[in-house]
């Protein structure tokens, strides 16, 4: 098939930034989104032009790095796929796509595709752990744990960090990625110890980065790759109202 | 030069005990003043990094992603094993141990192993501590599962994302110690150089990704767990940026690098379908546990198939030949990886493959359905089987699934002693970097054990003995590091002002499709003689006619590609090397001059127990080899048989 493509370029986080248009033929539907780009720098390269720069790295959707919109939507419309996972076939012959990087004030624009995303390690940083040494650990089994809870915390911990629910979200809010890792841990044994100072710290931090806040769209929920819920954010809306009101020391 | 393993004296249940107790410690006051530098973030670096800053070290960790959490070692589906025994059903410390010396075809060091199997059991311990929500039963315990190449259930899995809960466990673990200053992380990172001041590794160079400049770096010692080289095919499943660079640096610098020619290849990916793919996707192989593989028994009825002619329901019972659990009756569709592998390839080649390509098998869970019902089938891959369906638009839960072997992970890396330390002082290299535990062939769900128990259980104790010793301290104005600088500077520029015609990337398909063809699954002299021949050709032609817009002060892909492409037709050769000079079929390595009338792989103990190291001797020269003898204690030699 043949497409006609927008692309966002961009030199640098100062410079100015703009659309692109290329056209790209002989796009089989069996090719990956970033593959049909691959074939489109290759062409560029060859010409002496500069590719498009995008991350990307495992390609079956596990890692997170790959992070644009297409059409709009982040990493493209089929839901619960990230864009490397996106195939052709979702597309028609002849049809204009516009490809831009994730739109959000937390996510300054590097190049082209390829955004600044360190915000969401730094609210990691603040307290998105089980404070434990190696070597402190008893036995595995010693804390049995309801498989029910145990899934639930699974489904959270399924994040891969990409940041498609900030770019969806039209006040910027980081609150699905934040909630996810909150409420994994959480919902486990391991990390009711130090739940309270976790959920003010990253809560904090998430505001401290110049995300905004959530005032149910579910656009996050919607362009979550991994369809994380959006119930998420409401128990940690609940676990941060009880840590500020009851004090760090919990009830 | 003489390879001096350094096991420890004793028997094998009590050498790491002995030896961590006469290894020479360094007093908590002063760990602060040695500073370690860690290349790679994944389940092995981020796992040291946490762990050495823990103990009090100035730990200084790179990667070259935008982020920890991204490293390679987050892809693995199926789980991790551990000697736990939670099942009762026979495992032990001592029968995982068996299991991977087997597994790895008798060509692993003993003493290594059995370390691995022993810490094994903390790793689990550790990582729910930390959070990692492994997969429990109805009465709040751990769940475990069964993986190709064992009897037993050792497997401990987060569905199909273990590898990604391991990965965050261990990357949640370092951002605490980033936290509290302990580590101070770079990323977009990439290491160019390895620093070497009167022989010893006093630091690295790194490229600075988004700006192009060089950074020096000067450390007490360096930790390589920069993962490994199956991207030297270039169609495999590890992620694009996997590359050998950081090991291929450093053996440029003097690390011998052992066994390259044990690569392992996947039996369950899906098959190629373009010649614009840029990598295979890995179906978990717990698919293997209720899937049934198969392609009919008559040619023509596979030629229909590939013609779209007959669909796979159309082949009755009597005319499909579910060839493992045929020829391999008490492992069957749990063969280990290499025999299951190369049983497909035989297949295909005897022309009855069922992909478009001729080279696919089915993998068919129709059975498992009827008797399980489609709801456990979905409990149990049911991510696996929306990936499938979503890369192919074929669903699996109606029509079999079509596989075939890729290029999954490298046995091979630095040559380590058992401190893990390379023949470089003071260079260490931990996980996928290094050669030690697997022999030829690595068992399903242990790249994970093996990566974690490096970072968390082994490098704390062993890095102290050699930092108890070294007293030399060096800064970055040492002169060597301006050297090494400049070296990267010098290549950097050369590959800019070239100019040519071809991308990077041709090149590097180039070379993978010539190392599949010939230096792949099966390997003969002839066929490594012409990959010989053609490799230095595909490098001179790359030297000369590669092109690279742009420059190389900003954020530059193609020259990042060209970079680690230049380093994979480098190793490349030694690659080719190594399986030459091992006229033997071993594990994942087979010479299709020693096989059994039935296709079997034919050991020679004799003259190949052995682990080749290479000495680099310069790029066009033939690299020497010396040789570690591997001395069989524990578990006697014998036929590796999973009929």
């Amino acid at each position: 098939m043949k497409l006609k493509l927008n692309v966002w370029r961009q030199k640098d986080s100062v410079t100015e930034g703009a659309f692109e248009n290329f056209n790209v033929n002989d796009v089989s539907e069996h090719m990956s989104f970033l593959e049909m780009l691959d074939v489109l720098n290759e062409d560029l390269i060859t010409d002496g032009k500069e590719p498009v720069a995008f991350d990307h790295d495992c390609r079956e959707g596990i890692c997170g790095s790959c992070a644009m919109s297409v059409n709009g939507y982040p990493h493209g419309h089929r839901k619960g796929t990230t864009v490397c996972q996106l195939h052709m076939r979702e597309f028609n012959d002849g049809e204009e796509l516009w490809i831009e990087p994730f739109r959000a004030k937390g996510f300054p624009v590097i190049k082209d595709l390829v955004t600044d995303r360190s915000a969401f390690d730094r609210i990691i940083e603040s307290g998105g752990y089980v404070s434990v040494r190696t070597g402190q650990a008893q036995d595995a089994n010693s804390i049995p744990i309801r498989k029910e809870n145990a899934d639930v915390a699974m489904d959270a911990a399924a994040c891969i960090g990409c940041g498609a629910c900030v770019a969806a979200c039209p006040n910027g809010a980081a609150m699905l990625f934040t909630s996810a890792k909150i409420n994994h841990l959480n919902l486990l044994p391991q990390g009711q110890v130090e739940k309270n100072e976790r959920t003010i710290a990253m809560v904090e931090q998430m505001q401290n980065e110049g995300f905004g806040s959530c005032t149910n769209h579910y656009e996050c929920e919607s362009a979550c790759p991994k369809s994380i819920s959006i119930n998420f954010i409401s128990d940690m809306n609940k676990a941060y109202i009880k840590s500020k009101a009851f004090g760090k020391a919990g009830i | 030069m003489i390879l001096d393993s350094k096991i420890p004296e004793g028997d094998i249940k009590d050498k790491w005990e002995n030896h961590k107790f006469v290894n020479k410690l360094v007093n908590p006051a002063n760990k602060r003043k040695y500073k370690v530098i860690v290349v790679g973030t994944g389940l092995a670096g981020a796992a040291a990094s946490a762990t050495l800053s823990e103990l009090g070290y100035d730990v200084h960790s790179f990667t070259y992603h935008d982020s920890a959490r991204r490293a390679h070692s987050i892809a693995a589906q199926g789980g991790i094993n551990a000697a736990k025994n939670y099942q009762n059903d026979g495992d032990s410390v001592w029968r995982l141990f068996y299991d991977t010396v087997k597994g790895g075809d008798f060509r692993s060091r003993e003493a290594n192993v059995y370390r691995l199997s022993q810490v094994s059991v903390n790793i689990i311990d550790q990582c729910v501590a930390q959070g990692v929500p492994f997969a429990r039963e109805y009465g709040g315990l751990l769940a475990n599962r069964s993986f190709g190449g064992a009897q037993v259930s050792r497997t401990f899995y987060a569905r199909g994302q273990t590898g990604q809960q391991l990965l965050l466990g261990a990357y949640q673990a370092l951002m605490k110690q980033v936290n509290s200053g302990a580590v101070k992380l770079y990323t977009r990172r990439e290491m160019m150089e390895v620093v070497l001041v009167n022989g010893k590794a006093k630091g690295i160079i790194v490229r600075d990704l988004l700006t192009g400049k060089m950074e020096r770096h000067a450390a007490d010692a360096v930790i390589l767990a920069t993962g490994g080289y199956g991207n030297v095919f270039f169609l495999s499943t590890n992620a694009q940026a996997c590359n050998v660079t950081a090991t291929w640096r450093a053996h440029r610098k003097g690390a011998l690098f052992a066994n390259p020619c044990y690569t392992q290849i996947h039996p369950t990916c899906i098959p190629v379908a373009g010649d614009y793919q840029s990598k295979l996707t890995l179906m978990s192989e717990s698919l293997r546990n209720d899937g049934r593989i198969w392609v009919p028994k008559k040619n023509e009825d596979a030629k229909a198939i590939r013609e779209k002619k007959k669909t796979p329901e159309d082949i009755s019972e009597k005319d499909r030949d579910y060839y493992l659990e045929r020829k391999y009756p008490s492992f069957g569709n749990l063969s280990p990886r290499d025999i299951s592998s190369r049983a497909a390839k035989q297949v295909c080649d005897e022309g009855r493959g069922v992909a478009n390509t001729g080279y696919g098998v089915f993998l068919d869970f129709r059975d498992a359905i009827e008797r399980l019902g489609k709801d456990k089938i979905e409990e149990r891959y049911g991510n696996l089987f929306e990936m499938y369906e979503r890369i192919t638009g074929t669903n699996p839960y109606k029509s079999p699934m079509m596989i075939y072997p890729a290029s999954h992970y490298t046995m091979g890396g630095l040559w380590v002693d058992y401190n893990l330390m390379t023949t470089v002082p003071g260079l260490f290299a931990l996980g996928e970097a290094n050669f030690s535990d697997h022999g030829a062939n690595r068992l399903g769900a242990s790249a994970l054990m093996q990566g974690l128990a490096d970072g968390y259980f082994v490098i704390p104790y062993t890095l102290a003995p050699y930092i108890a010793e070294e007293s030399e301290k060096v800064t970055t104005d040492h002169p060597a590091f301006k050297e090494a600088e400049q070296e990267a500077t010098d290549r950097i520029n050369k590959l800019l002002s070239i100019n040519g015609k071809r991308t990077p990337v041709s090149f590097h398909k180039e070379l993978g499709k010539l190392m599949w063809d010939k230096v792949g699954m099966g390997r003969n002299e002839a066929g490594l003689l012409e990959a010989l021949e053609k490799i230095p050709q595909i490098r001179n032609e790359f030297w000369q006619n590669v092109k690279i817009p742009g420059s190389g002060a900003q954020l530059n892909v193609a020259l990042e590609r060209a970079c680690r492409v230049a380093d994979f037709l480098e190793f490349a050769e030694t690659m080719a090397y190594d399986a030459l000079d091992r006229d033997e079929s071993c594990g994942a390595h087979f010479r299709e001059e020693h096989q059994t009338k039935d296709g079997e792989a034919v050991r020679n103990d004799e003259k190949y127990t052995y682990s080749a190291a290479w000495e680099f001797k310069g790029v066009d020269k033939k690299p020497e080899l010396h040789k570690e003898q591997l001395e069989f204690e524990n578990v006697k030699l014998a036929v590796r048989s999973y009929k």
